[in-house]
């Protein structure tokens, strides 16, 4: 069990360096291949380790391998060693899974881009980066997997690195993963300070008596961790780095920015439980930062035209129930989420992937329609990820989102106002979701569309910048010069399949009243909850009902809206002309975080160029050690006049001088 | 003994010699009054060994005579080699050491 364990983080490293470094021999696709393979591998490693884990005692499944001390002084124990215990390996399962099947769809994807083998070696080293945050056993392994991930986003996001686009919204998303490093390590700090462990289980083993007097450090810390969970859950106010996110290629959209990375934020809060359940004020910031979230992001994707975004928006929406569950105490319901939004989310992001390449990259869902007959194929994958996104009853999408909001509703109280914010976005996430099939797939094909039911696939004359529209080519740095489509080429297919089944039968490991292997699975983490969060059996019904009929009730309104009655959506627009330009700007939240931090930054920045280094640092410090040597060699200069007997009368005034002198003091 | 009027003229001397260094221009008198001026150190020290009566002041002047000859020696040379580049033979033209 400690070998496999090991490997699941070895396989990935290996392929990245493989790649990386042997990228001049490797011929054609091998470094697709070569990288999927170390995913795969990594892949069985964790259900080897899986296995041996279900061999164990129940007392006995929470396991530390330590592979050596790094830092053991002065009361810091830094030790490179990895937990495996149902949670992480539940983690490193979806984790590797997922990512499997997205390098298996990027093997073909991307096959004609002059990155190739760049790509699978960021990719690589993008899931290593994940594997050793979820399998970290202490706080120290967990921020540099952090930022190991925040790093891989960042090369991923700026993968087409002369796109302007690109690489500005690589920037931003870095800088923001990077003020949630900067809370992480904070709240670390602040939980250290009581515990005096950086180990987790050490940690959690003693918290009730280490924070007993200190429940204010323990609150700050854990609000800290949350500003680390929420920049990298793309959370509000922390978000606005994941729209922008959808700049690099698709399937690093459908890996890191739906199925792996954004989770992140879930995995630390749900990692964290002991300390969350010793302070309810950090819970409830979770709680409500994630209810708002799911409903501000729902109204966004309601608005905004590129595919790639709405379904980003969809993504930091429904992390926002993840975080809601996990913060309110539904740790089972929040991860089964996790995992089925994994599976759905990757299948959506894939398809819109085809899409787009059929669109010859153009993303803006006002020039798609009717691609039903041409792409039948990817239209099915789009159907299933959008039933199940939608919540429709059997898909697996509608399992996990209600078990969330029924384990909420089982707290009662004031957490009720969170169950009702849920399940308006349930009704918005049926919409939107519906609103970009019927779009993209319904109505009179559009030119690109009809190209392909005629058998061939249309590229536009110049390669262009989808954002922009400037003129690209097609060398390194940018998008290769053929898209790829799932109706032609058989890795992408077989990725879509598989996660397309798995989106339909993913519900089934958590059914009320029927399968609770899920939770019985993670039960040995979660052992030590004092939440008991069981809704009543008529509240479990009520709560199904409901959800399956406000899907219903969403896709209803999206087909009368935008395919039974095609004017409508310009009527309510023109009639909520306010609300539509709140929407359609994202809330505003670019400008305020303009005003409030970029803009005061940037004026320092000038202050500093401008002012402070022009006359305090140039002026006097630089220019005031340089005019003082400067008169004093031009002086001294001056006396190296090349004048013979001027240095000779100099000689003797100074033989005078010291005659005198002596002369003087003797008398 | 009465060492003043030796002295004095030691002085003299030296103060002709320091004279001519500073306002001559012409190397090979420049040459000459430097070696006034040692020479004028030179009765100043055998006029004090005179006066103890001991001969240390003796060897000084005469190392001061092989130092002079060796100056000398130098001093002529330069004199020659800037005769022979037909520099002028002043030392104030010739200063392309200045800073």
């Amino acid at each position: 069990m400690q070998t496999s364990a090991w490997l699941i983080l070895i396989f990935p490293l290996a392929g990245t360096l493989i790649n990386a470094f042997g990228w001049r021999v490797l011929p054609g696709k091998a470094c697709g291949w070569i990288g999927t393979a170390a995913i795969g591998a990594a892949f069985i490693a964790a259900v080897a380790t899986f296995i041996a884990l279900q061999d164990r005692a129940e007392d006995q499944k929470q396991v530390v391998f330590v592979a050596w001390d790094y830092a053991n002084t002065v009361g810091v124990d830094g030790k490179i060693s990895i937990l495996i215990d149902p949670l992480s390996i539940f983690m490193a399962l979806v984790v590797t899974g997922v990512s499997t099947l997205i390098h298996l769809y990027a093997v073909a994807y991307l096959w004609k881009d002059r990155g190739y083998a760049r790509f699978f070696a960021y990719l690589n080293y993008f899931v290593f980066s994940m594997l050793l945050l979820v399998l970290a056993a202490n706080f120290l392994l967990l921020i540099i997997g952090w930022a190991f991930v925040g790093a891989a986003s960042y090369l991923l996001i700026s993968f087409w690195y002369r796109r302007t686009t690109a690489t500005t919204a690589g920037i931003k998303a870095f800088v923001i993963n990077v003020v949630g490093d900067v809370g992480l390590v904070i709240g670390t700090f602040f939980i250290f300070r009581h515990s005096h462990t950086l180990d987790f289980l050490g940690t959690f083993d003693s918290a009730s008596r280490d924070f007993a007097g200190h429940q204010g450090a323990l609150t700050a810390g854990l609000i800290f961790l949350l500003v680390g969970a929420f920049a990298k859950s793309a959370q509000v106010p922390l978000h606005t780095w994941l729209p922008d996110a959808m700049e690099g290629p698709t399937p690093v959209s459908a890996l890191i920015h739906a199925a792996t990375m954004v989770t992140a934020g879930v995995y630390l809060i749900a990692r964290m439980h002991p300390l969350f359940e010793l302070s309810p004020a950090a819970e409830t910031v979770g709680a409500v930062i994630g209810c708002v979230t799911l409903l501000i992001a729902g109204t966004i994707a309601l608005a905004v035209t590129d595919l790639k975004r709405v379904i980003a928006y969809s993504t930091m929406s429904q992390i926002g129930y993840m975080v809601m569950g996990v913060s309110a105490g539904a740790y089972v319901a929040g991860l089964f989420h996790l995992m089925t939004h994994a599976f759905f989310k990757a299948l959506l992001f894939m398809a819109a992937g085809s899409v787009i390449s059929a669109m010859g990259g153009e993303q803006s869902m006002d020039r798609m329609s009717g691609f039903r007959r041409a792409m039948p194929f990817t239209f099915v994958a789009f159907i299933v990820g959008g039933l199940a996104l939608a919540a429709v009853p059997p898909f697996s999408g509608f399992f996990s989102k209600d078990e969330i909001l029924t384990d909420i509703g089982a707290r009662g109280g004031l957490w009720w106002i969170l169950v009702v914010g849920g399940y308006i976005g349930a009704i918005l996430t049926a919409i939107y979701t519906w609103r970009m099939i019927f779009r993209t797939f319904w109505g009179d094909p559009c030119p690109e569309a009809r190209d392909l039911e005629e058998g061939h696939l249309y590229h536009p004359e110049a390669p262009f910048n989808p954002s922009n529209g400037e003129i690209e080519d097609n060398d390194v740095g940018f998008p290769g010069p053929e898209h790829m489509i799932a109706e032609r080429s058989g890795e992408m297919k077989i990725a879509m399949s598989v996660l397309a089944v798995l989106a339909i039968i993913g519900g089934l490991l958590q059914i009320p009243f029927v399968t609770d292997a899920l939770g019985h699975f993670l039960d040995p983490t979660f052992a030590d909850s004092n939440l008991d969060l069981s809704p009543s059996d008529g509240l479990v019904v009520v709560g199904l009902i409901l959800g399956a009929g406000l899907s219903l009730l969403g896709i209803w309104i999206a087909y009368v809206v935008w395919v039974k009655r095609p004017g409508t959506s310009t009527a309510v627009r023109e009639r909520l002309h306010p609300l539509y330009k709140l929407f359609v700007n994202k809330w505003y939240f670019d400008e305020l975080i303009n005003a409030i931090v970029v803009r005061p930054f940037a004026w320092a920045g000038r202050f500093g160029q401008q002012t402070f280094e022009r006359v305090v640092v140039n002026g006097v410090f630089v220019g005031g050690t340089t005019g003082i040597v400067k008169a004093g060699s031009a002086a001294a200069r001056a006396l190296q006049n090349g004048f013979l007997r001027a240095y000779a009368a100099l000689l003797v005034l100074g033989l005078v001088g010291v005659a005198l002198y002596f002369l003087l003091q003797s008398s | 003994m009465n060492v003043n009027w030796y002295l004095i003229v030691s002085s003299l001397v030296f103060a002709i010699g320091a004279a001519g260094v500073l306002t001559r221009r012409n190397p090979l008198v420049i040459l000459l009054c430097l070696e006034l001026m040692l020479n004028a150190a030179n009765i100043a020290l055998i006029a004090f060994a005179r006066m103890w009566g001991n001969a240390e002041g003796q060897i000084f002047a005469v190392i001061v005579m092989v130092v002079a000859a060796c100056e000398v020696c130098i001093g002529l040379g330069l004199v020659v080699a800037i005769y022979r580049r037909r520099l002028p033979i002043d030392v104030d033209e010739i200063r392309e050491l200045h800073g």
